[in-house]
């Protein structure tokens, strides 16, 4: 079970990381939001894992729980990456609306060389 | 520690509080400027007064508040000898120079400007003096660069002004980068940043391998500050500065602020072979080359900065050869240096006020002129060459007295010779100034005609002159203070005598030759000068020209490198640099052994798990196509949400799943006005390396997790385990502890929440007014549309389904307290129901009928939550603090109330309003996108249809 979780907050990263490094204002948001994914299991997860056991107290049994101070902070983590992406598209929104693409590198024909030279600093 | 402590306290802040006042007090007129300007000043002096009597006794006055008590930072101030004599000179002349800048200054200068600045580096130098704890200290000696760039640059018109005081700034401010950074070692080794304890720490610190680093850093610091060779060149360019400035900052302040902390850290630092030769060297070398450049200045201020420079190397020499007698003199040195350099340069002033220039090539006979000037500009000029029976004359027999003692390198010649070849070329500039000045016959091509200025001009450096003259005659008037000072500084009981006439000694014929040889030189000044002016002479200035604009040209090309706009390039440096941080910490260190077995794998969490992977591979591969990653996304989400159920946090799950709705419906809304394709535009180059940065994040981050998954630890949970039901009254933990435990964080996050939500609506009011809205009209969405866009089914279900959706948020909020659910959940439950409608008939639609303002939703449950949090002041309980008790109702169960609930109420309508306002926002394009506004809830209503039908058939 630990191998599985570890592995998928690996993968979330690992594609959150590489839309983040897009060039387009969309694909960004996506990695962000994969990010959020991440990090939120990730913080969960410090708490270690159980199953059948939730942090709701049995006044009849003695019986485990899982860690419950990890899950208040995700829980209002989760709540606040919402609104974090809200804004992210809003900003994002407004950007292409004003500039009429959605572009977020300011120069892109010095950016990584990824298009051809004649095409440099005509994007300002 | 003595009944007026506090005062010290005052004393230092006095200039600060001034500082606020001219500036508006220029309004009731320059006198009224000028005298307001004069009142902190004054009244400093005398609280300073009432205490001089108890330093002079060999008391010192202490007075401490904490500021940062963890930083080892206190407000501390101390009061001895030397703070004494410093603090009464940084008063004494800013009374001189108030009044003299006030005749000084012409009408066009704003004169509350200069007021206040010179109060501010008033109340820096007075602080440096004053304190007690170092760290306090280099605030204040970073205030007097800061301060000092102000007054320096005060003519923003002038390039020279405007340059001197970047090149002061830089030199000193960088010295004092070092200084702190000598100053931390210090504090270290001693484990205390208190200067009393510091200085009692003297032995330490010499014994310690960390001497040799920070006497260095500190001595840079003290360096650049007192003008000392290498970094003597800013001095001169910082004469751009008014007249009354350079008096002030350039003789009296702060270039002694340099001698002053080698003075005071004297104790700590002095005594040793290191000690020694690094600030006697120093100093003597500065002596020597400041003097004969000071010859060859035909400009006046040029000429005193220059003799600054060497008297400030005289100083420092004095100090390096850490002998009591040397300490005594230096502090000697110190009044005298201030007296008659303060005068010259108010002198040097008034004739550049008078006759509109400053070049000696174009002055001389202005004794005839103006008599009075020249009387006080001689005897200075006298006193500074070193004349009997002047004031300057006593300390440099006492300087010329411990050179002749002093062996360099085993030779016990070259500080006696060099030392009276620097008094050689000081007894020639001197004379230079004097004669070529105030001497020969009047001439009529003045650029204007000189006479001698008002009263007030002439004031101040008359009254500097009298002391002059005074202290030449009876010098043991100093006895008192100069022991007090020389105590301080060497920490030990001192003795000076202090008489105009020592007998014939060494020092005496050392001083003969001086006046001989100066006298020869100056006689010869017109043949020197041209062998001077013909010699390469390495400009200091260019080389510090030059050192800027390299570093001005790495900053350039590392910041186009790094910093060229492409936001893709900061981030993959900084997720590469994360990695290689993360990497060299993990390997920094062995990593224990698990000690946790790791839970099975049911056959349907590793569906769940396949999912997940499957579906985040799918975003990667298809985000070209932006809606197909919108719904692969929305199946992550549900697959976490499936994990926390699992993985018993029925809170998150329920959580994650309500905001995963309201993101893709964001997400939805968002797109429809973006591009629905991204372009494929990145090479293949470049996709490897950003998947290469991005499997390693991953697997960085995934063997992160498995590192700590098998591994055990100590929390704090199980605290609120125990404590969740009988301290917060509930059985969900989570939620206790986001109403209860952390309810000033719930409380700080919905604000965020709040913000966010704020900052979403602000934005978008802005963009629909500005030129967006425009291309909005512009553009054409209705390809996009759907033809039936309130479908029937859609909008009987959402209808059907609002009270229910009402009742499920109502009943998780409810049970909040004992099961999963809680304010943040019914907030998310309670959006998704209305926003069901808005999707359903359509923004115009559902805008009608909302009633309340999100806005206002919001605000009240932020204040509702804050209410409840200062309801437990009322029964004397810190904020937020909850309490609950069982009501019984005899025919059914026993019900709990709990103060928490009034805060999660909170909680969950701002939330609400939060979610609610920022999709309204958003929705809100719509309408300038070209959008019908739809009154009826559904496209086609059949209903009316059939009314149609029926009327017609009737």
């Amino acid at each position: 079970m630990e191998a599985l979780v570890a592995s998928a907050i690996g993968v979330l990263t690992a594609g959150g990381v590489y839309m983040i490094l897009r060039m387009r204002a969309f694909p960004v948001i996506i990695g962000v939001s994969l990010l959020s994914y991440a990090v939120n299991v990730f913080l969960f997860s410090t708490g270690r894992l159980a199953v059948n056991a939730p942090p709701i107290l049995q006044k009849y049994a003695d019986v485990p729980y899982s860690d419950p101070l990890p899950q208040a902070l995700v829980l209002t983590a989760i709540v606040i990456s919402f609104g974090m992406t809200a804004v992210l598209v809003m900003i994002a929104l407004g950007a292409y609306l004003e500039a009429d693409h959605d572009r977020i590198n300011i120069r892109e024909g010095e950016d990584d060389g990824d298009l051809p030279s004649d095409e440099k600093g005509q994007d300002a | 520690m003595t009944g007026g402590t506090s005062l010290l306290a005052i004393i230092a802040i006095l200039p600060f509080l001034g500082a606020l006042v001219p500036g508006v007090m220029i309004r009731a007129g320059r006198n009224a400027c000028a005298s307001f300007a004069a009142v902190p000043t004054v009244l400093a002096l005398i609280l300073l007064g009432t205490q001089a009597p108890a330093v002079l006794r060999g008391e010192v006055i202490q007075t401490s508040f904490e500021w940062l008590p963890t930083l080892g930072l206190s407000v501390s101030f101390f009061l001895d000898g030397l703070g004494l004599l410093f603090a009464l000179m940084i008063l004494g002349v800013g009374l001189l120079i108030t009044v003299y800048a006030r005749f000084y200054l012409s009408s066009a200068d704003p004169m509350g400007q200069f007021y206040t600045y010179l109060l501010l580096f008033q109340g820096a130098m007075l602080g440096i003096v004053l304190s007690d704890n170092i760290l306090l200290l280099l605030i204040f000696w970073e205030l007097t660069s800061l301060s000092s760039f102000l007054l320096i640059g005060f003519w923003k018109h002038l390039p020279e002004g405007r340059q001197g005081a970047r090149m002061a700034l830089t030199v000193t401010g960088a010295g004092g980068l070092a200084m702190i950074a000598g100053m931390l070692i210090l504090g270290n080794i001693v484990g205390s940043y208190n200067l009393t304890d510091i200085l009692a720490g003297g032995d330490a610190i010499k014994a310690s391998e960390w001497y040799m680093p920070a006497l260095i850093l500190i001595l840079i610091g003290a360096f650049t500050k007192s003008a000392q060779f290498p970094f003597h060149f800013w001095l001169p360019h910082a004469m751009a500065a008014p007249t009354p400035v350079s008096a002030y900052l350039h003789s009296a302040t702060m270039v002694k602020a340099g001698v002053f902390l080698m003075a005071r850290m004297w104790p700590a630092l002095a005594g040793t072979e290191a000690w020694f030769y690094i600030v006697a060297t120093t100093g003597l070398v500065t002596m020597v080359i400041g003097a004969l450049i000071a010859l060859f200045k035909d400009d006046l201020k040029a000429l005193l900065a220059f003799s600054t420079v060497s008297h400030l190397g005289l100083l420092t020499m004095l100090l390096g050869f850490g002998t009591k007698a040397a300490a005594i003199a230096a502090v000697f040195h110190i009044i005298n240096h201030l007296t008659f350099k303060a005068a010259l340069f108010m002198t040097a002033g008034i004739v550049d006020h008078e006759a509109h220039t400053r070049d000696i090539k174009r002055l001389g006979g202005l004794a005839k002129l103006m008599p009075i000037t020249a009387v006080i500009g001689t005897i200075t000029a006298l006193s500074m060459a070193g004349a009997i029976p002047l004031n300057g004359f006593i300390s440099k027999e006492m300087m010329l007295e411990e050179a002749a003692h002093t062996t360099w390198m085993n030779n016990p010649w070259i500080v006696p010779v060099l030392a009276t070849f620097g008094a050689c070329l000081s007894v020639a500039y001197s004379l230079r100034f004097i004669f070529h000045v105030f001497g020969g016959k009047v001439r009529d091509d003045y650029p204007s005609t000189p006479h001698d200025p008002p009263f007030g001009l002439y004031a101040a450096p008359a009254l500097l002159t009298v002391f002059v003259v005074l202290l030449g005659v009876m010098p043991h008037l100093a006895e008192p203070l100069v022991m007090a000072a020389a105590n301080a500084v060497t920490g030990q009981e001192t003795h000076p005598h202090l008489v105009l006439w020592h007998g014939i000694t060494p020092a005496l014929w050392m001083s003969v030759i001086a006046f001989t040889v100066g006298g020869v030189f100056y006689a010869m000044h017109g043949q020197a000068n041209r062998i001077w002016l013909a010699m390469p002479r390495p400009e200091a200035k260019a080389v510090f020209d030059w050192i800027i604009a390299q570093c001005v040209g790495f900053a350039k090309w590392a910041s186009e490198i790094t910093h060229n706009g492409a936001i893709s390039r900061y981030l993959a440096i900084f997720v590469s640099a994360t990695l290689v941080l993360g990497y060299m910490a993990f390997r920094s260190g062995p990593i224990a052994p698990p000690t946790r077995e790791m839970l099975p794998v049911p056959f349907p969490v590793l569906i769940g798990w396949t999912i997940l992977v499957a579906a985040t591979l799918l975003v990667v591969m298809n985000h070209h196509r932006r809606f197909l990653a919108l719904v692969f996304i929305s199946m992550i989400g549900l697959a976490i949400s499936g994990g926390f159920v699992y993985l018993s946090a029925p809170d998150l799950a329920l959580t994650q799943i309500s905001v995963e709705t309201v993101t893709i419906m964001l997400l939805l809304l968002a797109l429809h006005f973006m591009p629905k394709t991204s372009p494929r535009e990145s090479s293949m180059a470049l996709r490897s390396r950003d998947a290469g940065i991005a499997i390693a994040a991953g697997v960085g981050v995934a063997a992160l997790t498995m590192a700590f998954l098998v591994r055990d630890f100590d929390s704090i949970s199980a605290y609120h385990l125990a404590n969740s039901y009988t301290g917060g009254g509930g059985t969900n933990v989570v939620n206790v502890i986001l109403v209860d435990f952390r309810g000033y964080d719930t409380y700080g996050e919905i604000i965020v929440l709040g913000i966010a939500g704020l900052t979403i609506y602000a934005l978008m009011d802005a963009l629909l007014r500005g030129p967006a809205a425009k291309r909005l009209r512009a553009r054409d969405y209705s390809q996009d549309r759907s033809r039936d866009r309130h479908p029937l089914m859609m909008v009987v279900a959402t209808r059907a389904m609002l009270p229910i959706a009402m009742m499920v948020g109502v009943y998780i909020f409810l049970r909040g307290h004992n099961q999963p659910g809680g304010g943040f959940i019914a907030g998310l439950v309670i959006s998704i129901a209305f926003l069901m409608q808005y999707m359903a008939s359509g923004f115009a639609w559902a805008q009608l009928r909302q009633k309340v303002e999100y806005h206002k939703l919001l605000g009240w449950g932020v204040v509702i939550a804050g209410l409840t949090g200062v309801g437990s002041w009322f029964a004397g309980k810190p904020f937020l603090t909850s309490a609950y008790g069982y009501i019984h109702w005899p025919p059914i169960e026993e019900f709990e109330w709990a103060t928490a609930i009034a805060f999660d109420l909170g909680v969950f309508l701002a939330v609400l309003g939060a979610v609610m306002l920022m999709l309204y926002s958003l929705s809100r394009i719509a309408r300038f996108a070209g959008e019908t506004i739809n009154i009826d809830p559904m496209d086609h209503d059949p209903s009316a249809d059939a009314e149609m039908t029926e009327a017609e058939e009737a």
